[in-house]
């Protein structure tokens, strides 16, 4: 192995039923290096990822790693971390029900004798957060904690493993600035200590802000590694599509203020839920589109859980197109035009075992009633009907939909919500962790959506998104509905005052 | 090759191949087995008696797929629903007394009575599972535990006969009919069963929150409900399958009808390659799973095995074909052929 080399994976191939998810891919990791790997969905990445650390087994090729002779064959995520490769998921992959000590301990865990020692795990667990800037209860469970929260535990357990390589599969698509940062400072300290770092990311900013090197992925195949300063991002962006970069900026024209009807949707009085948001007013109109901005943990989500009853209000009136709407829980919302993409795919969203048919069909087929069910061949016609729209990556519409790629998956469960032809539709991150093909593909889709006269709830971390889309965005900050900024207002620096607290 | 490779992906494959692999040790040990004789235009030998006893075990079986499916728990009272179903029945036929040579209330209001209860059974672990969201088997450990004694009480500690020919129908055989009636009584449960699932949505309901109950509230199903009606039918069986029984010996045994038949259920469900952990299932895979376990009992008996010995036997037979079907056994089996293959290749080489 050449000196300097930490790791390096050589032709793997790997497939699953009816796809080939890599063909004949290298890559190799420098010690002291933080290394991008880019392509779109089902390019390949997670998969790349997951043949290295054991998850799924590859078929042909070989990895080596920095210290051992010969070949190695990870065939479980321990294995891999014995030989010095340690990962954190895009999903965050801790047990929820367990302490915070526990969780970053589990597997090896210190013993007193034959004992697990309490004390001292819970010490060094102390102090390994604090040197990281992590303040939480290393004796709560974890499920108190945000997904953000979650996600830095992760890499803090990760980190803790004394890593040759350090995986970081979408980190920081759960973060906001702030914390991302936080993570860009932890990243760098481990690279000057000469750890390899892989950073799987959808973020160009990011990779050009940490990153010496990018090996792009397209389609399950290689196509090459590039040092940071001699890629461009247009051109990164190409090599990722295969194609010339479709201008994001083009989507909406500038100055051209959207014509917004009188005719009233939803109209929300007072709505509230304790302990997730305050009451609060909100008034959508017929096709218009509006963003909900603000910090993470600041109610955006639980804003629209609300309306859409996934946590049933416990106070103030809800009026759908003038009527006043008691919504106990989703099906009500669903029956009166409402339609819910959920911020956590994996846990809310997708229905794991389900074919993509059965995902698509599900909340009509809910809407029509258990007695009234669709037909076999209605049912394909519309899947493939969806899948045909939205360009869903699939080997066959039987396909579980776990076997899909996350860009595909979200494809799968927006097709889902238009199948039921809301009148009012809400995204709560649709664009997470998603490649920015598919994002754009999106984006657009919401600007036609918008055209024909469906409403939407566009919740998004990205601001530049949000503004791209948006006629119209509505403020939160900590738990509570605190502004709106009109269509004139929205620019970069108005929305992010008024996020952190300066525009009421 | 490819015919084949379809015909061992196809997913009753194994339990099927279980099925026959027990039925074909008979042809060595017992080659009477499959012998068939014709009585008064019946028919006897081994087989029809695994066919005939097996029906309350399929009745169960078909229960459980559904109560399994829809919450990831197993309902282990349903053993002890089918003796107070049958407690019931019995007594509403008897007036009240320890044994009747004729009815002293209608039939129909008999057999009604004693699912009526079953079905109540049935709500209240429904209840329990769907609504206070305890985990399905302590819920239905209550059941499970208080069942019996409750059709003690029912009975008055006795055992109640109805010594009527038209009660021991459900669990003999009538003349014209070749076969028991008890396997028709299983035939009718599974038909309407599979009816249900493929007329309405309540299979995909089913499976959808078994598998993300979250995911499934969302889209606009409501869990609990669809939960609590699988262990509402799951009751309903239990009790159709405690008339059975109960008919068979035209009479209630609170001690003896339905004993550790749930977990035969249970068995049976795993048999048909069903997931414990609820999600997608193939009712017809539990169905082939109860007469696998029928047919090994019955093998076992055939081969002068004391009554005692059997669950021994038993045991070590669902050892193996619980180990067939399972995954981590699959891959390891495809990791040896792949090795296999490479080592005769570097020969080549």
């Amino acid at each position: 192995m050449e000196s300097g080399v930490v790791l390096t994976m050589k032709n793997i191939y790997k497939t699953f039923p009816g796809v080939k998810a890599l063909q004949n891919v290298d890559f190799t990791l420098r010690k002291g290096e933080i290394h991008a790997l880019m392509g779109e969905n089902g390019a390949g990445k997670s998969t790349l990822i997951k043949v290295l650390t054991g998850v799924e087994e590859f078929e042909t090729g070989e990895i080596r790693i920095d210290g051992k002779d010969g070949a190695i064959i990870n065939r479980s995520p321990q294995e891999a971390q014995t030989n010095g490769i340690s990962t954190v998921y895009q999903e965050v992959n801790l047990c929820p029900n367990l302490s915070v000590a526990e969780n970053l301990y589990i597997g090896r865990e210190p013993r007193k004798g034959a004992f697990i020692d309490w004390g001292t795990m819970k010490k060094n667990a102390a102090e390994l957060l604090e040197s990281l800037d992590i303040h939480v209860d290393v004796s709560a469970a974890v499920e108190n904690y945000s997904i953000a929260i979650q996600q830095m535990l992760a890499i803090a357990r990760a980190v803790d493993m004394s890593a040759k390589v350090l995986i970081l599969d979408e980190p920081t698509s759960s973060l906001d600035d702030d914390e991302v940062e936080k993570l860009f400072v932890l990243m760098r300290r481990l690279k000057d200590q000469g750890v390899g770092i892989i950073f799987v990311t959808h973020f160009l900013e990011q990779v050009y802000a940490v990153c010496d090197r990018i090996t792009v992925l397209r389609n399950g195949t290689l196509v090459g590694e590039y040092k940071v300063e001699e890629l461009p991002r247009v051109q990164l962006v190409a090599k990722m599509m295969g194609k010339d970069f479709d201008d994001l900026a083009s989507l909406k024209k500038e100055g051209e203020a959207t014509k917004v009807s009188d005719e009233v949707v939803i109209e929300a009085k007072n709505l509230g839920h304790k302990g997730t948001i305050r009451p609060f007013n909100l008034t959508v109109h017929k096709g218009e589109v509006i963003g909900l901005t603000g910090l993470l943990g600041s109610g955006r989500s639980e804003l629209v859980r609300a309306i859409y009853g996934a946590d049933k209000p416990d106070e103030g009136e809800l009026f759908v197109k003038g009527e006043k709407l008691q919504v106990n829980m989703p099906i009500d919302a669903m029956m009166h035009g409402m339609a819910y993409l959920p911020e956590n795919r994996k846990e809310e969203g997708i229905i794991a075992d389900l074919s993509v048919r059965e995902n698509i069909i599900i909340a009509l087929q809910a809407k029509k009633g258990m007695f009234r069910l669709m037909s076999r061949k209605e049912q394909e016609e519309f899947t493939d009907e969806y899948i045909k729209i939205l360009q869903i990556k699939t080997a066959d519409r039987e396909t579980p939909i776990k076997q899909l790629s996350g860009g595909n998956q979200q494809k799968v469960i927006l097709g889902r919500w238009l199948l039921t032809n809301p009148d009012f539709l809400i995204l709560d991150e649709p664009t997470r962790g998603i490649d920015i093909g598919t994002k754009t593909e999106i984006q657009k889709l919401v600007l036609e959506l918008a055209e024909k006269g469906m409403s939407v709830i566009f919740i998004s971390s990205e601001v530049e998104e949000m503004i791209r889309t948006c006629s119209r965005m509505a403020v939160l900050r900590d738990g509570s509905k605190v502004g709106e900024l009109e269509e004139s207002e929205l620019n970069q620096s108005s929305i992010m005052k008024a996020i952190a607290g300066g525009a009421e | 090759m490819s015919k084949l490779k379809k015909i061992t992906q196809f997913r009753l494959f194994l339990p099927i191949l279980c099925l026959v692999l027990v039925l074909l040790v008979n042809l060595i040990t017992t080659p009477d087995f499959f012998a068939i004789s014709v009585r008064d235009g019946m028919l006897y030998g081994y087989i029809i008696d695994v066919i005939n006893r097996a029906s309350e075990l399929v009745i169960l079986a078909v229960g459980m797929t559904l109560m399994v499916a829809a919450s990831g728990g197993t309902d282990i009272s349903v053993g002890a629903v089918m003796a107070v179903a049958a407690a019931v029945v019995c007594n509403v036929l008897s007036g009240g007394q320890q044994s009747v040579t004729e009815y002293s209330n209608p039939y129909i209001l008999g057999i009604l009575a004693g699912i009526a209860v079953a079905a109540v059974c049935g709500c209240f672990n429904g209840f329990l599972v769907a609504k206070l969201k305890i985990q399905p088997m302590i819920a239905t450990l209550i059941l499970f535990t208080a069942g019996r004694g409750i059709a003690q009480l029912i009975t008055k500690g006795q055992i109640t006969y109805v010594r009527v020919d038209q009660y021991k129908v459900l669990g003999s055989s009538i003349k014209g009919l070749p076969l028991p009636v008890p396997f028709f009584v299983a035939m009718l449960v599974v038909i309407v069963t599979l009816l249900l699932l493929k007329r309405t949505a309540i299979g995909l309901y089913i499976e959808s929150v078994g598998i993300n109950s979250k995911a499934s509230r969302l889209v606009g199903l409501k869990s609990s409900k669809i939960i609590f009606l699988t262990y509402l039918f799951g009751g309903i069986l239990a009790g159709i399958a405690g008339l059975v029984a109960s008919s068979r010996i035209y009479s209630a045994d609170a001690n003896n009808i339905g004993l550790n038949m749930e977990l035969d259920a249970i068995l049976a469900v795993a048999l048909g390659g069903n997931s414990l952990g609820g999600g997608k299932f193939s009712l017809m895979g539990s169905v082939i799973g109860a007469y696998t376990i029928q047919a090994l009992t019955t093998t076992l008996y055939a081969m002068h095995v004391s009554s005692d010995q059997v669950p021994v036997y038993k045991a070590i037979v669902v050892v193996i074909i619980v180990s067939l079907q399972s995954p981590q056994l699959k891959k390891w089996v495809s990791k040896m052929k792949l090795n296999k293959k490479t080592v005769s290749g570097n020969e080549v080489a």
